[in-house]
C-alpha cells in the first residue's frame, strides 16, 4: 500500500509556478505557509495583507483572500482588517526592508498593541527585487550596489536584530527566527510558523517568524552557495532561536 | 515502491534537490524545459529511495510534486 | 449622543457632529492620531466606539491610521480616519493606493494653515490637496465641502454613502473654524440604503475563489484598461454626484463663488452689495469633487463677473477660470489664512472690482 508523504498543499493555487529567481528560498517559505494553513484549517477564513518586494507576488501563488498593502504597511493593513473583522485569520509575508526598515513603525506597534496578527518575515540582507542594495539586515562588512565596499559602521551604522526586537514587545506572544539553509532547519521552520499562527488563534497576540532566506542573485552564488552563507555568515550574527513564547510557562 | 514526482516544467534547475537526496537518486537530465532549463530526473533502477522527502522539502519550486512511500 | 435621533436640535461642536454623525452612519472602525483642530473627533470616537463594541484604533502615525482605514474598508466594512492638512499630505500615498484599489474609505479633513507645520488657525489651503490630490497616478477622491455644522452631519453621511456606492475613497473636507464652532444641529437616522458588498470584499475564500485587492498592474495594457474603467466609473460620479447651491443668481451680474465656512460671509457680503444697488449673487460647490463646471460655465454666459471668494492664496479660482473658459473674468478675492474675510470688506472689493 502506498503512503503520499509529500503533497502540494491545496492552499496554493493548482499549477502555481513561482516566479522567484532559480534557487531562491522564497519558495520554500511560502510553501510552509501554505502547509500550515492547511493543515490548521485557515486557508478558507484567511486573509493576507501583502507588502512590496519580491513577497509582493505571494497572493498570485496562494488560495487567500489579499489585500496589497503599500510598502510597508502591511500590518496597519493587517490591523484593520483584523479589526473589522476579528473572526478571521490574518497575516502578512513581509521582507527585511518592508519589515523592519519602511515599515519598522507599523511592524513595532502592531506588535506593542498586541494584535492578534501573525507576520512572517523573510530576512536574505538585502533589497532584493530592486537588484540588491543595502537593507536593514545587510551584515558588517557586506557588498552590495548601495554599500560597494561593504558594510562599516561609519557610514552605514548597524543592522537589525528583528526577532529579537519584537520579542521585547509586551503584546508579543511568539516571536522566533529559523533558517531554511538546511532539511532540518526547513522543518523547525514550518513549526515555528506554526506556532505563529497558533497565538494568533488562540487570542493570545502577535505572533512573528523571522525567517533567514537566500538571495543567490543578488549575492552572485549558487544556490548552494548561498546556504552556505546562511549558515556560515548569517547564522552567526543572527542567531536562530525562540526569542519569545508566552505559552511556555518557564519563559 | 518508494518513489518521487518531478514536474518538469516547475524545475528552473537550481539543482539543490541533487545534493540533498541520500542515496544520489535525482541527476541532471539531458531535456530542456519551456523554461531552458536543463531539467533533473529522478533514476532509481535499483529501488533504492527511502521516501524521506528531504528532496521534495528543499526544492524552492514546488517542482518535486509528490512523494510516496510504499 | 447617539440618542440624540429625536428630531430636536441640540447645541454641538463641528468636529462632535462629525463623529457623532459617522457613529449614526454605522462607522464600524475609526483609526486616527491626534492632530488640532480636529482631535475631538478621536476623543469622542475612542470612547463612543467601546461602548459600542466596535473598533477604534490609536495609530501610530496618520500613515498607519489610514493604511488600517484600508484595511478595514477592504474587508467592506464602513471605516474611517480623520486627521488635519500636515498629516493629511502624510496619508498621500495610501489615498492613491485606496483609489486604485477601489476601497470606500472616508477621511474627514478639517484644514488648518500651511504649507508646512503652519499653524493651527483655520484655513481653505487644502482645496487643491483634495482634489488634485498628492498622491502618485491619475485618481480622484470624491470631496464634500460642509458650510455649516449641520452640513457637517448631513454630508458625513453622505461621504459614506457614495464612499461605498462608487467604491471610491471619499473625503469631507471642513475647516478649523467649522470643526471649533458650536452651532445647533439636528441628527436625523442615516438617510441612505446600505450598498451591497458581497461581490468584492476580502472575507475569506471560503466556497469561491481566493479574491485579490490590489493596484499592482505587471503589464502596461492591463493598467491601460484599468484607467479606462476607472474614469468612466469618475464620469458617472461626475454625472451623477455633481452638487451646488447658488442663491440670487438669477439677474446677478456679480457672482461670489465660495466653498465650506466662507459661504454663509459672501452670502451676507452680496446682501450688502443689493442694498448699495449691485446685483450680485452667491454661488457654492458642494462637492469639490466632482466640480460643478458645467453650471459655472452656463452662469458664465449671463453674468458679468465672478469672483472666487478663499481663505488660501487662490485655488478654488483656477477650477472656476476651467469652467467659464475664458467668458468672463474670474477675479480673486482671499485672505491668506484665518478667519474668512468680514462680509462688509468683501463687500467694499466687490465695489472696487464691479
Amino acid at each position: 500500500m502506498s503512503v503520499q508523504v509529500f503533497k502540494i498543499p491545496n492552499s496554493l493555487k493548482k499549477d502555481a509556478k513561482y516566479t522567484f529567481c532559480p534557487g531562491c528560498d522564497h519558495g520554500v517559505a511560502v510553501r510552509l505557509v501554505a502547509e500550515v494553513l492547511e493543515e490548521m484549517g485557515l486557508t478558507e477564513n484567511a486573509i493576507l495583507a501583502a507588502s512590496i518586494g519580491c513577497s509582493v507576488t505571494l497572493y498570485d501563488f496562494l488560495n487567500v483572500d489579499a489585500l496589497e498593502a503599500p510598502h510597508g504597511r502591511a500590518l496597519a493593513e493587517a490591523t484593520g482588517i483584523k479589526r473589522a473583522r476579528p473572526d478571521k485569520f490574518v497575516f502578512t509575508y513581509q521582507g527585511d526592508g518592508d519589515f523592519a526598515s519602511i515599515g519598522l513603525a507599523e511592524s513595532m506597534h502592531a506588535a506593542l498593541r498586541g494584535e492578534k496578527l501573525s507576520a512572517i518575515c523573510i530576512n536574505n540582507t538585502t533589497y532584493g527585487m530592486t537588484g540588491g542594495q543595502l537593507g536593514p539586515t545587510t551584515i558588517m562588512g557586506q557588498i552590495t550596489t548601495t554599500s560597494p565596499t561593504g558594510r562599516n559602521k561609519e557610514y552605514y551604522g548597524y543592522p537589525i536584530k528583528i526577532a529579537e526586537h519584537i520579542a521585547l514587545c509586551d503584546g508579543t506572544a511568539y516571536s522566533a527566527r529559523v533558517s531554511l539553509d538546511s532539511v532540518a532547519n526547513i522543518k523547525k521552520a514550518k513549526q515555528a510558523i506554526k506556532k505563529a499562527f497558533e497565538v494568533q488563534v488562540k487570542g493570545l497576540g502577535f505572533g512573528f517568524v523571522e525567517i533567514l532566506s537566500t538571495c543567490p542573485t543578488n549575492w552572485r552564488m549558487t544556490p548552494e552557495q548561498a546556504h552556505e552563507r546562511v549558515k556560515n555568515e548569517m547564522m552567526p550574527v543572527f542567531k536562530p532561536g525562540v526569542y519569545k513564547d508566552i505559552t511556555v510557562n518557564n519563559q | 515502491m518508494n518513489r518521487i514526482v518531478i514536474d518538469e516544467n516547475k524545475c528552473k534547475a537550481c539543482y539543490l534537490c541533487i545534493k540533498e537526496c541520500p542515496k544520489g537518486l535525482i541527476k541532471v537530465s539531458e531535456r530542456t524545459n519551456n523554461l531552458g532549463n536543463k531539467v533533473v530526473e529522478f533514476c532509481d533502477p535499483d529501488k533504492q529511495c527511502l521516501g524521506c522527502a528531504m528532496c521534495a522539502t528543499r526544492c524552492p519550486d514546488l517542482a518535486i510534486t509528490e512523494v510516496y512511500r510504499g | 449622543m447617539v440618542e440624540c435621533l429625536t428630531g430636536k436640535k441640540i447645541l454641538i461642536k463641528g468636529n462632535y457632529a462629525i463623529a457623532n454623525a459617522a457613529v449614526l452612519a454605522g462607522c464600524q472602525c475609526y483609526f486616527g492620531y491626534p492632530i488640532t483642530p480636529q482631535s475631538e473627533i478621536g476623543e469622542f470616537m475612542s470612547g463612543k466606539m467601546q461602548e459600542l463594541g466596535r473598533s477604534y484604533v490609536s495609530a501610530e502615525s496618520e500613515l498607519a491610521a489610514i493604511n488600517m482605514t484600508i484595511g478595514a474598508c477592504a474587508t467592506g466594512a464602513k471605516a474611517m480616519s480623520s486627521s488635519s492638512s500636515c498629516a493629511i499630505a502624510l496619508m498621500q500615498e495610501a489615498l492613491s493606493y485606496a483609489a486604485s484599489d477601489e476601497l470606500p474609505v472616508v477621511l474627514v479633513s478639517v484644514m488648518r494653515g500651511g504649507p508646512g507645520l503652519g499653524n493651527i488657525y483655520s484655513s481653505q489651503g487644502d482645496y487643491f490637496q483634495t482634489t488634485k490630490g498628492g498622491g502618485n497616478g491619475d485618481y480622484k477622491l470624491i470631496a464634500l465641502a460642509p458650510s455649516t455644522v449641520q452640513e457637517c452631519v448631513d454630508l458625513t453621511y453622505k461621504a459614506f454613502y457614495l464612499a461605498h456606492k462608487y467604491k471610491n475613497p471619499t473625503v469631507l473636507l471642513a475647516d478649523g473654524l467649522l470643526g471649533q464652532m458650536m452651532a445647533p444641529v439636528e441628527f436625523k437616522p442615516y438617510p441612505y440604503p446600505e450598498i451591497d458588498n458581497s461581490e468584492w470584499a476580502l472575507t475569506g475564500a471560503k466556497g469561491r475563489n481566493s479574491r485579490i485587492i490590489r493596484s499592482y498592474a505587471p503589464l502596461a495594457d492591463e493598467q491601460c484598461v484599468f484607467l479606462e474603467k476607472l474614469f468612466n466609473k469618475y464620469k458617472q460620479i461626475e454625472e451623477n454626484e455633481t452638487e451646488w447651491e447658488e442663491i440670487g443668481t438669477e439677474d446677478a451680474d456679480i457672482v461670489l463663488v465660495s466653498f465650506g465656512s466662507t459661504f454663509r460671509n459672501i452670502k451676507t457680503a452680496a446682501k450688502i452689495c443689493r442694498q448699495k444697488g449691485l446685483k450680485v449673487g452667491v454661488f457654492r460647490p458642494i462637492t469639490l469633487y466632482p466640480f460643478p463646471h458645467k453650471r459655472l460655465n452656463e452662469l458664465a454666459d449671463r453674468v458679468k463677473k465672478i469672483i472666487s471668494v478663499e481663505v488660501n492664496m487662490g485655488q478654488m479660482i483656477n477650477d472656476i477660470k476651467l469652467s467659464v473658459d475664458g467668458k468672463v473674468p474670474v477675479e480673486l478675492i482671499h485672505k491668506p489664512v484665518g478667519a474668512p474675510p468680514a462680509p462688509e470688506d468683501i463687500a467694499a472689493q466687490v465695489e472696487e472690482l464691479a
